[in-house]
């Protein structure tokens, strides 16, 4: 027991401040893009041309990229060769609609909150089913960090659950593979009304790596209403959890 | 037979698909059986559709001669399941048969592996309706009849934040006699989707065929393609690559300690634990940006430098995790409560791990020394490594005790690759791949070796392309472990394994 104090003081008290202290990123993070704004139109089409993933548009000659769809690849080449982006250090992505990840005059729309009806239900005490449905286990490894004591998820009234009949809403990491569609349809069904869907990640948002699978579906877009979109491969612990508070109203 | 003695190579090695001799089945089977009774056990195992029937490529690992051997046959319909004789084959002759419908006959366990449609216009064995999805789970289960034995079915949705599966326990009262574990939720079709390649997005597939295993795989991978091109890549990428690796062994090894003792119901070291497992990741990210390495390893060398100040910053911080780690971590070993939990659960013996061709982490705590760092060395790993860690009990217990040793170790090397980085550049660019070719790499990731596969056409695209991840091997040592265990302690034995869905899905 004494040994057990004593590591116990050694270990210190770790649980970080956020959201009142904003936390350090590494310093090669990648975060948020910034879009080159005057680009060619020969550069421009080479931009788009360059990305695995078709995150790149060109919308009437000017550069767009969808957040739901970018991998922030650390040797991206539109932003190595193209010079068309650079990703900032800035973690706050997630967002409440679908439209609002395409990103092109730099100005990004964060998640806004809840509804007074849906915050009075879920504002202090959120609990939620995570649903695995393809993917590569980085997104869902992600998630479990936000239970550990550095960010201390309960702390804001959050938690994840294992019966979706406790659950105010189901949290989806992957592309939905075709192996898993009926389990992840059965499970939202189970969960009670009102009920809130989080796409977690750039699978489970647009497909992410498999988004030309023929084994995977390109995300939850056309089978569940969305109501929060956290993307990153996988997203960082803070951009998931900025996510949630935001959604929540604990943050603006 | 003289002729039927398999070409022996060293890992990384590339040959010419000519120079491989075609061999009939029974030869085939002979020569591995052979083998397999004298030293060797199945790294890999796969088919390649030709025209005229099915290639079968047998990859064998001879570990103490640090030596790979290769056998090719062609099948056509059905053949004899060897699987009887070689139970290791067992899940890879499934495979076979999943994929381009073909039949080994008299296998004892024959069913579906990833519930997917055939890869080629072939019939499905199982008769299951063609052009349409197969229903996965849909299988025949093992079952126990009698009074007092009832089934307990879990999944695919767990309980936790954790990847899907089905499980099916056969249980009298609270003993669990047979577990039958049913995967495929996370197919995502990735080896189909390399057939052509290498495209841009090839590297992502494989750094994501197990998460949490980045490195692993895109090492495994980076250095196939290497060889393929007849490149090496600069010795400090090889140096940042390793400690990357070993990075990610800290941070799962430590995830797992945690996982475990959180099963057992001693928060300390699961609290502490889940804090530093972060700290690990973090440290990656430092050098590449992403907390699983994402990007950091590329064909031809890395994509981020140990550089500037961060040598400096990755001494200090390992300095300090490295007494937190341990203080978290011995808590728990010197428990007895704990140990109580530990000992003597989830026995797999020592003849069943290598009679499954177990690897890693569970191998080694099952007494079998194998560990690629050490038999299949690769570049600067090549004499950088020569004590690998071995527990002998078996039991949930000596898992754990495996990981918390090489913690130390890693912890060790990571130290060593620090104190003398090679100079140099970081990568090189790469060649054109050689055509008509295998080639084979291995890679000791956290849980065991990954070991990746091409053939080339006769353009240099890759045309087939074989993953095994570690946990292809492992998942029948969990069922193992499982018999004669009460079904409450399932949650502490998986955990011991702590297997990947999505590595053995892909
Ligand atoms: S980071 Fe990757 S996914 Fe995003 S635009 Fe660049 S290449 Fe495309």
């Amino acid at each position: 027991m004494l040994t057990i104090i004593r590591e116990r003081l050694r270990q210190g008290h770790r649980t970080g401040k956020y959201p009142k202290v904003e936390p350090i990123m590494p310093e090669r993070f990648r975060g948020l893009p910034q879009l080159a704004q005057n680009l060619t139109p020969q550069s421009c089409a080479d931009a788009v041309a360059s990305c695995p993933f078709t995150a790149l548009s060109s919308n009437g000659g000017k550069l767009q990229l969808d957040l739901g769809r970018c991998l922030f690849c650390a040797d991206c080449p539109a932003a190595a060769d193209h010079a068309a982006l650079a990703f900032s250090n800035d973690y706050r992505l997630a967002t409440s609609r679908r439209e609002d990840m395409f990103l092109d005059d730099n100005v990004y729309h964060v998640a806004g909150m809840l509804n007074k009806s849906m915050r009075k239900l879920f504002g202090r005490s959120l609990k939620l089913r995570q649903v695995s449905a393809g993917g590569c286990n980085a997104c869902e490894a992600d998630l479990n960090v936000l239970s550990t004591l550095v960010f201390d998820l309960a702390r804001f009234g959050i938690q994840f659950v294992a019966s979706p009949r406790h659950a105010d809403g189901i949290m989806v990491t992957g592309p939905v593979t075709e192996n898993m569609k009926s389990a992840l349809l059965d499970t939202y069904a189970a969960i009670p009304e009102p009920k809130l869907v989080i796409a977690s990640g750039a699978c489970a948002i647009a497909g992410g790596p498999y988004c030309n699978s023929p084994e995977a579906h390109q995300g939850i877009g056309d089978l569940l209403p969305v109501d929060l979109y956290i993307p990153g491969c996988p997203p960082h612990p803070y951009t998931a959890l900025d996510g949630l508070l935001r959604m929540l109203g604990r943050i603006e | 037979m003289n002729n039927a003695k398999p070409l022996r190579f060293r890992n990384g090695f590339v040959v010419p698909l000519v120079e491989l001799p075609h061999l009939d089945y029974a030869e085939f089977s002979e020569s591995l059986l052979a083998e397999v009774a004298a030293d060797a056990r199945i790294a890999s195992y796969f088919g390649r559709p030709l025209a005229d029937g099915l290639e079968i490529y047998a990859i064998l690992a001879h570990d103490w001669n640090g030596e790979l051997s290769l056998l090719r046959t062609q099948v056509n319909g059905s053949f004899p399941s060897l699987t009887p004789l070689c139970p290791q084959l067992h899940l890879f002759e499934r495979e076979l048969a999943e994929q381009y419908g073909v039949r080994p006959d008299k296998h004892p366990w024959l069913k579906p592996v990833r519930f997917h449609k055939t890869w080629i216009d072939a019939a499905d064995i199982w008769g299951r309706p063609h052009g349409k999805h197969p229903v996965p789970g849909d299988m025949e289960f093992y079952r126990v009849d009698g009074e007092e034995v009832h089934e307990v079915a879990v999944g695919p949705v767990h309980a936790g934040v954790i990847e899907p599966g089905h499980f099916r326990f056969q249980c009298h009262g609270e003993e669990v006699m047979h577990l039958e574990i049913s995967l495929g939720y996370q197919h995502r079709g990735i080896e189909q989707m390399l057939i052509g390649g290498p495209h841009p997005s090839t590297i992502y597939l494989l750094e994501t065929s197990a998460g949490d295993t980045t490195v692993g795989h895109a090492t495994a991978y980076s250095q196939l393609l290497e060889s393929l091109a007849g490149c090496e890549s600069p010795l400090r990428a090889q140096a940042i690559r390793a400690l990357a690796l070993e990075l990610e062994r800290l941070a799962n090894h430590v995830g797992d300690i945690g996982a475990l003792a959180g099963d057992v119901g001693f928060l300390p070291t699961a609290s502490f634990c889940g804090r530093l497992r972060g700290d690990y990741l973090n440290l990656t990210a430092e050098l590449c940006g992403s907390r699983f390495g994402r990007g950091l390893v590329r064909p031809g060398g890395v994509g981020f430098d140990l550089d500037g100040t961060l040598p400096q910053t990755f001494v200090e911080r390992l300095k300090i995790l490295k007494r937190e780690t341990r203080g978290a971590i011995d808590l728990c070993f010197d428990a007895p409560s704990v140990l109580a939990r530990f000992e003597g659960t989830g026995l797999v013996r020592t003849d069943d791990a290598e009679a499954l061709g177990m690897v890693g982490v569970a191998a080694r705590g099952c007494g079998l020394v194998r560990d690629a760092r050490l038999h299949h060395p690769f570049g600067i790993w090549e004499g950088g490594f020569d004590t690998p860690i071995i527990e002998l009990d078996g039991d949930v217990f000596a898992r754990g005790n495996v990981r918390r040793r090489e913690i130390n170790a890693s912890l060790e090397l990571i130290n060593q690759l620090l104190r003398g980085l090679p100079q140099g550049p970081i990568s090189q660019p790469l060649g054109p791949l050689a055509a008509d070719s295998l080639a084979l790499s291995l890679c000791e990731g956290w849980r065991g070796e990954v070991v990746h596969a091409a053939i080339t056409d006769a353009v240099g695209r890759i045309d087939r392309y074989k993953i095994v991840d570690p946990s292809f091997h492992n998942w029948s040592g969990l069922s193992m472990a499982m018999r004669g265990q009460q079904i409450s302690d399932f949650p502490l034995c998986n955990k011991s394994f702590n297997l990947s869905y999505c590595g053995f899905d892909l």
